[in-house]
């Protein structure tokens, strides 16, 4: 993907205003700097790592773009928000227009502008790289976001005239809200069904306070409330209610975006010993349910002094961190490749290193070793180096014989990935799924069922929030697509 | 969506165990026997889970049975006719599979256990089979559901610890003699691990009793109850791994690593006492400012 982005700048005409750009002082290059909270006081809170720009930073920062006639940055992202254009509105102080200008494509900018992976989307593709630094894209989606909320604002964007047509969602995950946003915009009645208590999905139940605070997802849900998105929580599509039940309710399409939530387990012995978790586990009891302010919840968590996460990506990292702020004496994250394979957002390892995190690169379990009680004590693991590149295109580690040694651990977290969850998939038996179990859609995120479309991570397998919100979009316009055709003989 | 308390009523002599009507319609119309529900009392309460011990699909309401055990379940019981329980999700785990066996089945319940053994043999019952029944309890005051039980039953049997009522002992003295004298289809057992594990351990064919396919019923400690978590995972004797939550919760007893479970179960003892006793201590300073201003 790197290397494609790359090609593409050299096609494309560098706009004009990059020689008057090179006339502009050295500082202009520089990229402005977001405050943190000092790693020594944040591993004591769960507030918010990251305190945002002010708006002096902001007036600096969109002085900085360029403006480019044929900006490389929109087609980076997976919603294209046009991000040129909003940017502009920034620096120009019009915060209501730039909010309108981001929500025509993105109702949920306050979470995408925290989570979004914008070094390898926006702001890989931002032509000032061959300068000095990308424009801060996400901060200044943040800012504006932030804006918002801090002044009690809630802008939507119109809506078309209702259709009457009612459409289910199932998932308040990533891909389902914006699909139901996009649905709403369109003129659809969009009701969205979700099984935990809560919306967000991941972002509820995966995602810590200290990345992507609760009260944030909230807001935005209630936004998509106020287009008359409907949400009916505690609902499991296959067990509380059928495909078939929802059809008898009069809904005449569904989008399936019920994420990839089944944890993956490593095949090693001592799965089952007290102190071995999956990062699921530890992330929903700490996040959705708030066991991190136990005993004023009920929920429990039991922390190590000696943390173990196993895995290399952001679950992984958002464990080793959450554990940390538990009062672990000591958080250390073994991964089975080097460094440059990990696939953490590169400013989360960061923040990680800063917070005390210790990383054991090359290395993987081989055995996890309990005692008596079947209470975990130490972890046998190996030694690994790289070989040639796999189908990932990362290169694949291989295991260095008789390097075996010992890690002291008295928990470990699993955060090696997941992968779909057969509940509501088995309910709908003529669905083509994918021999891992994932759904099967054309282009539009159409099934080989017309009326059921899917998207996120139930069709990609385990992805980013934004691709899942893109796959949400792309589906809305699919849908709609589909219900013109069917009910409002129009082509 | 409001779960309203529509019946409550103490069961035994103890104190400890309530039965709870809740109105759940779109629950009590898909649910099972094997079926359970996750409930969450409050804003800060934690995931239950509740076997559904007997549903009503015309009035759209299931019957939980709740025994005192630590916070969550004390908070539960001090709720009220026309309280309302914030969420209830479900029905969760698989339905057992219901046919007509050639022989009789023998359904055992052990304290609390006793009541999701009610649907089961209710629905086997209905389907054509001969039901016999044991029910154990520690004594006389902890035992419940014994006339329900006895609706469904062919044969009914009785034990308790301390011998208050029934025989003296525990539910596999019983078992054992059943399965020495006459052929067993299938048995049922639906209590305290320990118990389970007994069972088990008493038809599995290693001793000089005939094996007898077991099935078990895990309450586990559970999360989301969907399979996303693995809190509720439980080893097999070859050590593979399967959930609860969405295996379960009726597994083949023979395959399951109880001495495992058992170390598992008791893994949050530490923060369910503290949490138990942070409310304890709430509840009697409550009680303390009442009498007060009285």
């Amino acid at each position: 993907m790197m290397k494609k982005i790359e090609e593409d700048n050299k096609s494309v005409k560098p706009p004009n205003r990059i020689a008057k750009s090179k006339s502009k002082s050295h500082k202009k290059l520089q990229r402005v700097q977001i405050k943190l909270q000092d790693p020594k006081i944040r591993i004591t809170n769960f507030e918010e790592v990251s305190l945002g720009l002010t708006e002096e930073m902001v007036e600096y920062e969109t002085q900085r773009c360029l403006q480019c006639e044929n900006p490389l940055c929109v087609p980076g992202c997976p919603v294209n928000i046009k991000i040129p254009q909003f940017i502009k509105l920034l620096e120009e102080k019009k915060y209501i227009k730039a909010l309108y200008k981001i929500k025509t494509d993105n109702l949920l900018p306050a979470i995408c502008g925290r989570v979004c992976p914008q070094e390898i989307q926006c702001e890989q593709a931002c032509i000032l790289n061959k300068l000095g630094k990308p424009i801060a894209i996400g901060y200044l989606e943040r800012f504006i976001a932030d804006w918002e909320r801090k002044n009690n604002l809630k802008e939507c964007p119109e809506c078309a005239v209702p259709k009457g047509i009612k459409v289910a969602v199932i998932g308040a995950g990533p891909a389902g809200l914006a699909c139901a946003g996009e649905l709403a915009m369109r003129g659809y009645d969009a009701t969205i069904f979700e099984a935990f208590h809560t919306g967000g999905g991941v972002l509820s139940y995966g995602i810590p306070e200290f990345r992507l605070p609760k009260e944030i997802i909230k807001s935005e849900i209630e936004t998509l409330e106020m287009l008359n998105v409907k949400l009916e929580y505690n609902i499991i599509i296959g067990k509380t209610l059928t495909i078939e039940d929802l059809k008898e309710m009069g809904f005449k399409a569904f989008f399936i975006g019920v994420g990839a939530g089944l944890p993956i387990f490593v095949k090693v012995p001592g799965l089952s010993l007290n102190g071995v978790l999956t990062a699921n586990e530890f992330l929903t009891r700490s996040n959705l349910m708030k066991a991190f302010k136990f005993p004023d919840y009920d929920t429990p968590i039991k922390i190590g002094k000696i943390v173990t996460v196993i895995g290399g990506g952001n679950v992984a990292l958002d464990s080793a961190r959450t554990a940390l702020r538990l009062n672990a004496e000591k958080v250390i994250v073994v991964y089975r490749r080097s460094e440059a394979e990990m696939p953490a957002r590169r400013e989360e390892y960061h923040h990680a290193l800063e917070e005390g995190v210790i990383f054991q690169f090359l290395t993987n379990p081989v055995k996890f070793i309990g005692d008596e009680n079947d209470d975990l004590k130490q972890m046998e693991v190996i030694k690994m180096e790289l070989g040639e590149p796999d189908e990932s295109g990362r290169r694949r580690p291989i295991p260095i014989e008789n390097s075996n040694f010992l890690i002291k651990t008295d928990m470990i977290i699993l955060g090696i990935g997941t992968r779909a969850n057969p509940i509501l998939t088995k309910s709908i038996p003529d669905l083509k799924l994918s021999k891992w179990g994932y759904i099967e859609t054309d282009k539009n995120c159409q099934t080989n069922i017309e009326e059921i479309f899917a998207g996120g991570d139930i069709v990609t397998g385990a992805a980013t929030v934004i691709s899942a919100m893109g796959a949400g979009k792309r589906a809305a316009r699919g849908i709609d697509k589909y219900l013109q055709r069917k009910y409002l003989k129009m082509n | 969506m409001p779960y309203e308390i529509l019946e409550k009523k103490e069961l035994g002599h103890s104190g400890a165990i309530y039965e709870m009507v809740l109105h759940t319609p779109l629950i009590a119309k898909k649910t099972h026997a094997g079926n359970f529900v996750l409930l969450r009392i409050n804003e800060t309460g934690e995931r239950i889970p509740l076997s559904i011990a007997d549903y009503n699909r015309e009035k759209g309401t299931i019957t939980v049975v709740i025994q005192v055990v630590g916070k969550s379940t004390k908070l539960l019981c001090n709720q009220n006719v026309g309280d309302q329980i914030l969420d209830v999700v479900g029905p969760l785990g698989n339905k057992i599979h219901i046919k007509k066996y050639e022989y009789p089945i023998v359904i055992i319940g052990g304290g609390i256990g006793i009541a999701p053994c009610f649907p089961q043999a209710k629905e086997l019952k209905e389907a054509g089979n001969e039901i016999i029944t044991i029910l154990g309890a520690r004594s006389k005051d902890l035992l419940i559901w014994k006339e329900k039980m006895e609706t469904m039953s062919d044969q009914l049997i009785i034990t308790t610890d301390d011998g208050s009522k029934g025989m003296k002992g525990v539910v596999t003295d019983p078992l054992k003699k059943i399965i020495q004298e006459r052929k067993i289809s299938l048995v049922i057992a639906i209590g305290p691990l320990i118990m389970m594990k007994y069972v088990a351990l008493t038809t599995n064919g290693t001793g000089d009793l005939p094996k007898v396919k077991t099935f078990v019923s895990l309450n586990t400690i559970m999360v989301d109850g969907t399979g996303m978590c693995g809190s509720c995972r439980f080893s097999t004797i070859e050590g593979d791994i399967q959930f609860a939550c969405v295996d379960g919760p009726d597994v083949d007893g023979h395959i399951v690593d109880f001495d495992n479970l058992l170390k598992r179960a008791s893994r949050f003892l530490d923060q369910e006492k503290e949490s138990f006793e942070c409310y304890d201590a709430e509840c009697r300073a409550l009680e303390q400012l009442k009498k007060e201003v009285e």
